[in-house]
C-alpha cells in the first residue's frame, strides 16, 4: 500500500468550522491513534479520511453501520459483499454458505461471540454489537482499517483482546480512542485534536499519559 | 396565544370550515328523517343471517378482489419505490393515487364491462401509486450507515438486498397489511358500481327496506375487518394469494371492440371527434369548464374545508375515550368498539346510508367524513396519549384534557388532521355520486349521459384539485414544522 497523503482537510458544520484546514500523512506499516476531547473532531476526521481512501479501507464507524435485522454472520459478511457475484450473495443471504462460515466462526469465537452467530443484531448487547462490527473490518481484510471508538462499550480485559486482534489483523490503521491507556499501548503514533486542529503528533514510544491528558 | 402558529392556523381552518358551512346546503330533507333511521338500527340489532343467500358469496369476492388488487398494487408499487428518485415517476404515482378507486372503476366499467379485470384494476392502480410513494419513504429513513461501510464495488443488488432491505422489511410489511384493511373496504364499495362485493348487496337490500339484511351486511363486514389479524396471517398470506384469483368469479367477457372504440372515440372531446375545429373545442372546454368543472371543484372545497373541521371535532372528542388517562377499563372497552366501527365502515357506504335516510345535502357527506376519519385519528392519537407519562399529581377530568393532554398532542393531531385533508378531499370529490353536487356527481351524470370525454376531461381537474390540496397540506405541515411519523397510518 501507498502512503496517504491527506492536504487541506476542513469540514464546516452549518456555517461553522469544525475540523482543519490540517494536513495528515499516513505511512504503511503506521497505526495511528486518535486522541482528543469528545467534539474535539475526531470524528469528522475519520469521516473525512474515509471517504479519500474508501477503495483500501475498511471502516468500523461509531454508530457501527450494522443491519438490525441481519444476523451476527450475515453482518459480518457484507464486509465482502465486493468480492462475490451478486447470485452468490443473495444465495448467501438465504442459505448461509459453509465456505462462509468456515472463515467468520472461528472470528466471532475468538471476539467471544460465536453463539450469537444466528442472532439478529437487534438482539445483542452493546458491547456485542461492538465487536460484529469490528469483526466485519476483520474479515474486510483492507490494506488499511480506520476504527472509530471501536472498543468504548467494552470493559478492560475484553477491550484488550479485541484491539490486540485488530493489530494483528492490520498493519496501517487510524483508530479514534478516548482511553489513552488503550491508544499508547496499541498504535505507533498518536495524533492529538483540539478544536479542529493537530494539537501532537509524535511516536507514541516518546509519549506518557501526562502527555496527553492536556488534550482534554 | 394568537402568536403560536399552530393557534394561529387553526383558527384560520375554523373559520373558513365556518363560512363553507353557512355556504353550504345542510338541510335535511326526507319528512321522516328520525323513524328511518330508528329503523335501521333496529335492522341493525336484529340482523338476518340467512335471508340472503348470495351474502357468503359477495363476501369471498370482496376479499378475493382485495387481495389481488393490493398485491398487485403493492408489487408495481415497490418496482417503482425504486425508481422513485425520477421526477417523471413522482408525478406519475401523485397523479394515479389522486384519482379515486370508484372512479378508476367507472373508467374500466366502460370499456372491459362487468369482468374481474375492472375490479382488481381500480384497486391495483391507485394503490401502486400509494405504495410506490409510502415504500420510498420507508427505504429512504433507514439507517444510511451499514450501506456506507460497504466495501467499494459491491454490487447494486447486493447492496439492496443485505443494507436496505432486511431493516426496512417490517415496516413494509406492516404497512401493506395495513393497507389490505384499505383494500377490503375499497372492494367492498366497489359493489356500489356494480361488482359482485358486499357494497351491491348492501345497496340493493337497502333500496328494497330490508334493514335486517343491511344489519347482517354491515355486521359481517366488521367482523371480517375486526378479525383480519387472525384470519390474514402472514404464513397463509401466500395461499391467499394463489387462491384469490379464482374467487373473483367469471363476469362478463370484455369486448375489446368496446376498449379500442373507448380510446379512439369516445374520451376524444366531442367537437374534435366531430372534426368542428378549434373554435368549437375553445367552446366546448368553456362550457365544461364553468357549467360543471367550476361548480363542482366549488362544493368540493366546500364540503372538504366543513368536513376537516368536523373531522377535528370528532377527533378531539374521541380520543379520550380510548386514552389511558380517562375512564376505567369498561369505559375504554367500549371506546375501542366505537372507533372501530367509525373507522372500518367505509365513508362512502356511511354517505349512501345517511343520504337515504335525510336526503340529498352536504350533511350526510359531512357526517359520514367526519365519523370515518375522525376514528381513525382519535385512534392514532389516543394511542399517542397513552405513550405520556403524567407525574402522580396530574388533575383529573376536563382539567388533565385541557392543560395536559392537549398541548402534548395537538401537534401529532395537526399532522395526522393535514395529512388526511387530501384523503377527505378524494373522498368528497367521490361521493357526488350519490347525488352531492361535488366533482363526483358532474363525473357520474357525465357517464350517464355516455359522454366519456366530459368524464374523463372532469376526472383529470378532480387528480389536479386533488395534488394541489396535498401540495398546500406539505406547505402547511412544514410550515408548522409538524413532524409526521405518519407513513405507516396516515394514509
Amino acid at each position: 500500500m501507498d502512503a496517504v497523503h491527506l492536504r487541506n482537510l476542513s469540514a464546516a458544520y452549518g456555517g461553522q468550522q469544525v475540523l482543519g484546514p490540517l494536513s495528515l500523512q499516513i505511512q504503511p506499516g503506521e497505526r495511528i491513534g486518535l486522541v482528543g476531547r469528545s467534539g474535539a473532531g475526531k470524528s469528522t476526521l475519520l469521516n473525512l479520511l474515509y471517504d479519500q481512501v474508501r477503495d483500501r479501507a475498511a471502516l468500523v464507524p461509531q454508530e457501527q453501520g450494522l443491519v438490525q435485522a441481519l444476523s451476527v454472520f450475515h453482518n459480518v459478511y457484507m464486509g465482502r459483499l465486493n468480492h462475490y457475484s451478486a447470485w452468490y450473495n443473495l444465495l448467501n443471504l438465504l442459505w448461509p454458505q459453509r465456505r462462509e462460515l468456515a472463515v467468520i466462526e472461528p472470528l466471532l469465537e475468538r471476539l467471544g461471540i460465536g453463539k450469537k452467530r444466528r442472532s439478529p443484531v437487534a438482539q445483542l448487547s452493546g458491547g456485542q454489537k461492538q465487536r460484529t462490527a469490528v469483526a466485519r473490518a476483520l474479515f474486510q481484510n483492507a490494506p488499511m482499517l480506520l476504527a472509530d471508538e471501536p472498543v468504548s462499550a467494552l470493559d478492560g480485559p475484553l477491550a484488550h483482546v479485541v484491539m490486540g486482534f485488530m493489530t494483528e489483523a492490520y498493519d496501517t490503521s487510524v483508530v479514534a480512542l478516548h482511553d489513552i491507556d488503550l491508544a499508547l499501548a496499541y498504535t505507533t503514533r498518536i495524533v492529538g485534536i483540539q478544536d479542529g486542529q493537530i494539537a501532537l503528533d509524535a511516536p507514541s514510544h516518546t509519549l506518557s499519559p501526562a502527555d496527553i491528558l492536556p488534550l482534554y | 396565544m394568537l402568536a403560536s402558529p399552530t393557534v394561529r392556523v387553526t383558527l384560520i381552518v375554523t373559520v373558513v370550515g365556518i363560512l363553507c358551512a353557512f355556504l353550504g346546503d345542510l338541510a335535511i330533507t326526507t319528512v321522516n328523517p328520525w323513524q328511518d333511521l330508528k329503523d335501521l338500527f333496529l335492522g341493525v340489532v336484529t340482523p338476518d343471517f340467512f335471508s340472503i343467500d348470495q351474502v357468503g358469496v359477495a363476501l369471498l369476492r370482496t376479499v378475493a378482489f382485495a387481495f389481488v388488487g393490493v398485491a398487485l398494487g403493492s408489487l408495481a408499487g415497490f418496482l417503482l419505490s425504486l425508481v422513485f428518485g425520477s421526477r417523471v415517476i413522482r408525478i406519475g404515482c401523485a397523479f394515479v393515487r389522486a384519482i379515486h378507486e370508484l372512479f378508476w372503476a367507472l373508467i374500466f366499467l366502460q370499456f372491459f364491462g362487468f369482468h374481474p379485470l375492472t375490479g382488481v384494476l381500480a384497486i391495483a392502480i391507485p394503490y401502486a401509486g400509494i405504495f410506490a410513494k409510502v415504500y420510498s419513504e420507508i427505504l429512504e429513513e433507514n439507517d444510511p450507515t451499514p450501506e456506507r461501510v460497504l466495501p467499494e464495488g459491491t454490487g447494486r443488488l447486493a447492496r439492496f438486498l443485505y443494507a436496505r432491505i432486511p431493516d426496512a422489511l417490517p415496516h413494509l410489511v406492516t404497512y401493506t397489511s395495513y393497507r389490505l384493511e384499505c383494500g377490503l373496504r375499497s372492494s367492498a364499495i366497489l359493489g356500489f358500481v356494480g361488482l359482485p362485493t358486499l357494497g351491491f348487496y348492501l345497496e340493493s337490500s337497502f333500496s328494497q327496506g330490508y334493514y335486517s339484511e343491511v344489519g347482517a351486511i354491515l355486521i359481517l363486514f366488521y367482523v371480517l375487518i375486526a378479525t383480519l389479524r387472525h384470519w390474514a396471517r402472514p404464513r397463509l398470506i401466500p395461499a391467499y394469494l394463489v387462491a384469490a384469483p379464482f374467487f373473483l368469479g367469471d363476469g362478463l367477457p370484455i369486448v375489446w371492440g368496446n376498449v379500442s372504440r373507448f380510446f379512439t372515440q369516445d374520451i376524444v372531446p366531442a367537437p374534435i371527434r366531430d372534426g368542428d375545429g378549434l373554435g368549437a373545442l375553445g367552446d366546448w372546454l368553456t362550457q365544461l369548464l364553468l357549467n360543471e368543472a367550476l361548480p363542482g371543484i366549488w362544493n368540493t372545497l366546500l364540503l372538504t374545508q366543513i368536513a376537516l373541521v368536523c373531522t377535528g371535532l370528532v377527533t378531539l372528542i374521541a380520543f379520550p375515550l380510548i386514552s389511558r388517562h380517562f375512564g376505567n377499563r369498561v369505559s375504554r372497552g367500549g371506546g375501542h368498539v366505537l372507533l372501530v366501527i367509525a373507522r372500518s365502515t367505509p365513508e362512502y357506504m356511511l354517505a349512501y346510508i345517511l343520504l337515504q335516510l335525510w336526503g340529498p345535502s352536504m350533511l350526510p357527506a359531512v357526517v359520514a367524513l367526519a365519523l370515518h376519519n375522525g376514528g381513525i385519528i382519535g385512534h392514532l392519537i389516543g394511542r399517542r396519549s397513552n405513550e405520556i407519562q403524567l407525574r402522580p399529581d396530574a388533575p383529573s377530568g376536563f382539567n388533565r384534557y385541557s392543560y395536559e393532554l392537549i398541548p402534548r398532542v395537538y401537534p401529532p393531531f395537526l399532522a395526522f388532521l393535514f395529512y388526511r385533508w387530501e384523503i377527505i378531499m378524494r373522498e368528497t370529490a367521490i361521493l357526488g355520486i350519490l347525488g352531492i353536487h361535488t366533482l363526483g356527481f358532474y363525473v357520474d351524470s357525465a357517464i350517464q349521459e355516455i359522454r366519456f370525454d366530459r368524464a374523463i376531461l372532469l376526472i383529470l381537474v378532480t387528480a389536479l384539485l386533488n395534488i394541489a390540496i396535498d401540495v398546500t397540506s406539505r406547505r402547511v405541515r412544514r410550515y408548522l414544522r409538524l413532524q409526521t411519523r405518519v407513513t405507516c397510518e396516515g394514509h
